[in-house]
């Protein structure tokens, strides 16, 4: 198994983004998605320094996909899009179905995001005929709908799983961190640079239940599948995804390193990663449990 | 005007299919009574009998008969939802409504003569998602999430050829359809996959000292005081805390209502306009169908000179959520 970073999900401001990737220059990751999936309105980063970026990660001998925006919704949307596929460097992770339009119609191969909704393998079938080389396991999906996938996969198509990071649970037309302000999306300060982890949303009895991320919805707690490390490798998954938070991503890539080469137990590597989990772990969509449950594997 | 402007009223079952037809609709919707439609509710839906009824009833009467298929079939049940669009295809309704890929691909090449509608679950919100269905499955029609502007709504029309269905009034779904786990994160019942979101056997309301409140599987969702009326605890129309207040974090409960954009979605070229409710009852979907088409009728006849009655707005806010409307993204400042 490989492992990944995955795309950024929150809005931080372009110095913090070049030196959290600058810091994880060596790190033992394989890959790294980069670019912007949640909202067109971030521009921190345009389009020219992610592929910047994107040639200094490059150049650190990781393989680097840009990843598209999930919710598109206006022309100067898809022109974005359109760029990102014709970037002509880069491998691209398509994240709703214009982009894989736009990918096949250039007979590009590509990178069939988690947003796709791809939970059988008629579906997988179609998006590997399509140009897809690899797929991403829709995170509220179970072991057992991905054993039903794995079981038809083409050959040659690789599965990547999200085993770390709050779950992306929604998106919407609607910014709720704006919405948390009175401030309406299309004028709305980027509130979000002040929230380098999103903003927890709690219960009146002050449990920690959602993250708003602009117009992502996010759990509070984080998905993590440290424990279930054996069932993944047993399910034939060939990368692990782990997504980027402000804090400790450096030291969560090496206990996961360091449980998939048997150095740690399932059990002491997520003991390990206790501190890098706010508001606590959670796996129920893994086990087909609601997906805020955490199951002992 | 030479283009058709259809009504889709919901059925979710004989009784409310013929209320939607001697109202006015031009076309009902419905499901089967299983996973493999997004209204997967107790006593809903239709069987083969009442299926070959509704079909004669409506075909009789001129009014076309769609089946929402519209959630995603895994590997395991993969059989399931091809015989439900072997079942729709052998029943000769006018169209079938999916949002799974491997599913149209099915679909498509089972039945060329089946006429297919991309479903709001799909999450289409471009032109060039929306041509992909149409090249790869020669899709009729797209239904819109409800994400979109009139402007973003307009410049998806102009570049595309398959008719665009939109949604005019009913429970507000605040999240693109078809990207949403908060049910499953709650509950573990999964709009995509189950076809149900905040199901009812993980609904409790518990009286306490502070009020009534809502708990789904046990996560509050809503506290209400003496004077309020406790709704339904549908996960995204709760009060929550968010850095120190207290308040619908995410949406109110609340129903769309586009009454008044219909002369501007006529002239835009909007084909359809869906109504929700395949949950709701008969008495609801009688009601909603025939202001809709009185309303529908009206702006054909007045172009832009129609209003909306006072009187619909009226009686469309006491069957709403929450007696409330909004235009939802529609207007941008609910973005």
């Amino acid at each position: 198994m490989k492992l990944t970073l995955g795309p950024l999900q929150y809005y931080w401001p372009k110095q913090q983004v070049i030196d959290f990737y600058a810091s994880l220059a060596d790190a033992p990751v394989d890959v790294v998605y980069l670019g912007e999936t949640v909202c067109s309105r971030r521009h921190e980063l345009r389009a020219e320094d992610w592929l910047n970026l994107a040639g200094q990660m490059a150049s650190t001998g990781k393989e680097v996909v840009m990843s598209t925006l999930t919710l598109i919704e206006s022309e100067s949307d898809l022109k974005a899009l359109r760029r990102l596929v014709e970037n002509g460097l880069f491998q691209v992770e398509a994240n709703e179905m214009g982009a894989v339009r736009l990918l096949a119609e250039a007979k590009l191969p590509f990178i069939a995001g988690p947003t796709l909704n791809v939970f059988n393998a008629e579906t997988l079938k179609f998006l590997a005929a399509s140009g897809a080389t690899r797929w991403v396991l829709p995170p509220e999906a179970s072991r057992e709908i991905l054993a039903g996938l794995q079981a038809g996969r083409p050959q040659g198509l690789e599965t990547e799983v999200l085993a770390h990071g709050r779950l992306p649970l929604a998106y919407s037309a609607r910014c709720f961190t704006a919405r948390r302000f009175n401030l309406q999306k299309d004028s709305c300060e980027f509130k979000c640079l002040d929230f380098p982890e999103g903003l927890r949303l709690k219960t009146r009895e002050g449990e920690a239940f959602l993250t708003l991320n602009g117009i992502q919805t996010q759990s509070a707690k984080t998905y993590n599948l440290l424990i279930d490390l054996p069932a993944l490798q047993a399910s034939h998954v060939d990368f692990l995804r782990i997504s980027p938070q402000p804090e400790g991503t450096a030291e969560l890539i090496a206990i996961f390193r360091r449980a998939m080469a048997g150095e740690l137990t399932p059990q002491s590597a997520l003991d390990a990663a206790t501190p890098w989990l706010t508001d606590g772990a959670c796996n129920g969509f893994w086990h087909g449990q609601p997906g805020l449950e955490l199951i002992a594997a | 005007m030479t283009a058709s402007f259809e009504l889709v009223c919901p059925a979710g079952g004989l009784p409310a299919l013929k209320a939607a037809v001697d109202n006015g609709a031009n076309c009902v919707y419905l499901g089967f009574r299983d996973e493999t439609n997004a209204r997967n509710f107790n006593g809903l839906n239709f069987d083969d009998k009442n299926l070959a009824d509704g079909i004669k009833y409506a075909h009789d009467r001129k009014v076309k008969v769609l089946v929402a298929l519209n959630t995603f079939p895994q590997s395991a049940n993969w059989s399931k939802w091809t015989a439900a669009v072997d079942r729709a295809a052998r029943h000769g309704v006018d169209a079938a409504i999916l949002a799974d890929v491997g599913l149209m691909d099915y679909a498509s090449r089972t039945y060329p003569q089946l006429r297919l509608h991309l479903s709001v679950q799909g999450s289409a919100t471009s032109y060039e998602a929306i041509n992909f269905y149409r090249e790869r499955f020669n899709i009729q029609r797209a239904v819109l999430p409800r994400v979109l502007s009139l402007a973003q709504v307009e410049q998806v029309i102009k570049n595309t050829p398959v008719e665009i269905e939109v949604f005019g009034f009913g429970g507000l779904c605040v999240m693109v359809e078809g990207r949403c786990a908060l049910s499953a994160y709650a509950t573990g019942v999964s709009p995509n996959c189950n076809g149900a979101c905040s199901p009812a056997k993980s609904v409790r309301f518990v009286d306490t000292p502070e009020g009534q409140e809502t708990r789904l599987n046990g996560i509050l969702i809503d506290r209400f005081g003496k004077d309020e009326r406790a709704g339904y605890p549908t996960l995204c129309k709760g009060r929550f805390d968010v850095d120190d207040e207290t308040y619908y974090a995410i949406e109110e409960p609340t129903s769309l209502n586009t009454l008044q954009l219909l002369p501007e979605l006529m002239a835009m070229g909007v084909r359809a306009i869906k109504i929700e409710g395949r949950q709701r009852s008969p008495a609801y979907v009688a009601q909603v169908t025939k202001i809709w088409r009185e309303a529908i009728d009206a702006a054909r006849r007045d172009g832009d000179k129609f209003t909306p009655k006072a009187a619909w707005m009226a009686d469309l806010n006491k069957v709403s959520e929450g007696q409330a409307q909004t235009l939802g993204a529609y207007y941008r400042p609910w973005k």
